[in-house]
């Protein structure tokens, strides 16, 4: 039972009251040049882009196995049951491993500032867990983002789809995507288009494919030790061996003369 | 005593003066002001050369122990200080590099007490940190030696084989790591280097790289500090050298073949130039040299095989953390003058070291102590290696 988005492209009159109701929640300046930067940055969580009046909103994607948590070495970032991924700026060293394993180029940093935080939508956790919706939801005016559980509005979306297939590429993404994702998203134009890529993304979660590495240290550390000293063992006694010959030999030598 | 301003000495001298500079401009200016480093490109040369390849370059240590002391092979026991301490101040370094590249430098410690096992960087940091500490431990005999500490000498002879095995056992782990931190990019690394097999890479060049690197130093101090080279000791880690590379070649060829991008590897593009030139480095170059045996039985030859080795993986490295991610990322990137001045120094301050540490510890079994002596022995050894050379 984890609470989702579901942005539709095609409701999307590019309106930007997301962009200033974000940046209201999370206390981030927002003007007519934020406004107009089309990216993603440490003052600019969620954007909505435009090419030629057609719309795509970005932020977060909140995965529901996601990679930025999977490789936080001090687990400053986290998945919360509620369908959030969370920081906690208190814990983060400034790695940037987040930052490097998202496939989504979503967290961003605060280059500018001597003691930098890693900056990125965090889904309003307060306002979820209190059963309210996000910010930006309550803040768009024709409903193209919606918030509810992941599993209505993925029962939702495919029956927009088949409503009105004229209307829309007859994809969700954020269904399967890496494993799924608690944003999901419905677009009248290729999502190539926007950058996103739904083939070229693997279907299995990532942190699954440093994961199958990893969890095998724990059976290599005890069988590498053992072969290790079997091989000192094996060494050291034909060494020993030898010498007890050698030593045997002179002794026969000795004796016979 | 006197102190004489010669050409090196003034070359490290205005590195560490750079060094010193850009060092202060990233701690009072940030992240930002000091590396060309952006959203799109979070990782630059402090991770891609400081980090993968310090920790690359340090691996003489756990082959070298490893050969000495689990396979008992004794005659490279004479090159087991030089090289643990090359790995000791390697990995130190790496800490350094670390520290500065962290966007909150004094939250290093965080990682002991906030533990995520899920996160190979977790595990790297583990290792390092272990790694750091078995050798510490390996090297602390030459200094107990210095000063006459018998007793701790003592306790860490009878520790040293169970302290060998737990090094090259953290060191496979954190040496394939490296490889393993990018298995969760694989729609952002190139083909080329994107690889399930990536730890298995990372591991065995790392070996091929301790080799090389251990016939580098050995050749470089001979002539620095005008000691016999051992070239027999010498020949033989070429030879093993050989077998590594080739195995490697064949491992990364038929993956390339296997995965389909083979052809991928004769189309012109950014990525193809440095693929080729990390493959000319540090495998075709190196194994058609060594595989002329006259060229094997050399102290030249061997030497520019070393280097060669090298040159190639750090070109590995580079094209893995920073050329493999550009198209991804959608720029270049080229660093700033301060990462440039920031890594010069790092590496200016592992020679100086380097260099005090031979000077004043008994390093090098042969110059312990009794120089005329040493001297003595040096003349023997060269004797014994030349006579070795002309059979």
């Amino acid at each position: 039972m984890s609470k989702a988005l579901l942005y539709d492209a095609t409701l999307c009159v590019g309106c930007k009251a997301c962009e200033g109701a974000c940046a209201e929640q999370n206390k981030l300046p927002y003007d007519e040049t934020i406004a107009a930067e089309q990216v993603q940055s440490d003052h600019k969580f969620t954007v909505v882009l435009n090419k030629n009046e057609k719309y795509m909103r970005r932020l977060c994607m909140h995965c529901q196995d996601p990679a930025c948590a999977s490789v936080c070495p001090v687990g400053a970032l986290h998945k919360t049951a509620a369908g959030p991924v969370v920081y906690e700026e208190d814990r983060c060293m400034g790695c940037r491993y987040c930052m490097a394993a998202c496939p989504f180029g979503v967290p961003k940093y605060e280059w500018s500032k001597v003691l930098p935080k890693v900056q990125k939508c965090v889904m309003c956790p307060d306002r979820v867990a209190a059963g309210r919706p996000t910010a930006c939801t309550e803040a768009c005016p024709t409903g193209a983002t919606k918030f509810g559980e992941r599993e209505e509005l993925i029962q939702e979306a495919r029956d927009r789809i088949r409503q009105n297939p004229s209307n829309y590429v007859p994809h969700v993404f954020g269904i399967e995507e890496v494993g799924g994702t608690s944003v999901l998203i419905l677009s009248g134009v290729a999502f190539e288009e926007f950058g996103l890529k739904p083939n070229e993304l693997p279907k299995d979660p990532l942190p699954l494919y440093t994961y199958r590495v990893l969890s095998r240290i724990p059976d290599f550390v005890p069988l590498g030790g053992m072969v290790l000293g079997g091989v000192w063992w094996i060494t050291h006694r034909r060494e020993e061996v030898a010498a007890a010959e050698a030593a045997e030999k002179k002794e026969d030598r000795g004796g016979s003369r | 005593m006197k102190f004489k301003l010669t050409f090196w000495k003034f070359v490290f001298a205005v590195i560490m003066a750079l060094g010193t500079y850009a060092l202060f401009v990233r701690f009072t200016q940030g992240l930002g002001a000091s590396t060309n480093l952006t959203d799109q490109f979070p990782w630059g040369i402090w991770i891609g050369f400081d980090v993968l390849c310090g920790v690359m370059l340090a691996a003489g240590g756990f082959t070298l122990t490893a050969a000495v002391h689990i396979f008992n092979i004794k005659r490279l026991h004479a090159i087991v200080r030089p090289t643990v301490l090359t790995a000791f101040l390697g990995y130190a370094l790496v800490s350094i590099a670390l520290v500065i590249d962290l966007g909150r430098p004094y939250r290093i410690w965080h990682p002991l007490v906030m533990r995520n096992p899920h996160s190979v960087m977790f595990e790297v940091a583990y290792c390092v940190m272990l790694y750091l500490a078995v050798l510490s431990l390996e090297f602390s005999p030459v200094v107990l030696e210095r000063f006459k500490l018998e007793k701790p000498l003592k306790y860490i002879k009878a520790a040293l084989i169970p302290l060998v095995i737990l090094g090259v056992i953290l060191s496979t782990l954190h040496q394939s790591s490296l490889g393993t931190l990018y298995l969760i990019m694989p729609t952002k690394l190139h083909p080329f280097w994107y690889s399930p097999l990536l730890p298995v890479y990372f591991f065995i060049s790392a070996i091929a790289v301790g080799l090389a690197m251990t016939i580098f130093e050995s050749s470089i101090s001979s002539k620095v500090f005008g000691r016999a080279l051992e070239l027999p000791i010498l020949r033989e880690l070429g030879r093993v050298m050989m077998v590594v590379l080739g195995v490697y070649g064949i491992l990364r060829f038929e993956d390339l073949f296997h995965r389909g991008v083979l052809k991928l590897t004769l189309v012109p593009s950014y990525e193809m130039y440095l693929f080729w030139l990390e493959i000319a480095l540090a495998l075709v170059l190196p194994l058609v040299l060594l595989c002329i045996r006259k060229v094997r039985m050399s102290a030249g030859g061997l030497y520019l095989s070393a280097v060669l080795v090298v040159l190639g993986f750090i070109t590995n490295r580079l094209n893995v953390s920073i050329t493999g991610m550009e198209t991804s990322a959608g720029q270049h990137y080229i660093p700033k003058w301060t990462e440039y001045s920031i890594t010069a120094a790092i590496v200016a301050v592992g020679f100086a070291l380097f260099g005090l540490a031979v000077k004043y510890l008994p390093i090098f079994e042969d110059t312990e102590h009794a120089p005329e002596e040493a001297n003595a022995k040096a003349i023997a050894a060269a004797a014994t290696a030349m006579s070795h050379a002309g059979k």
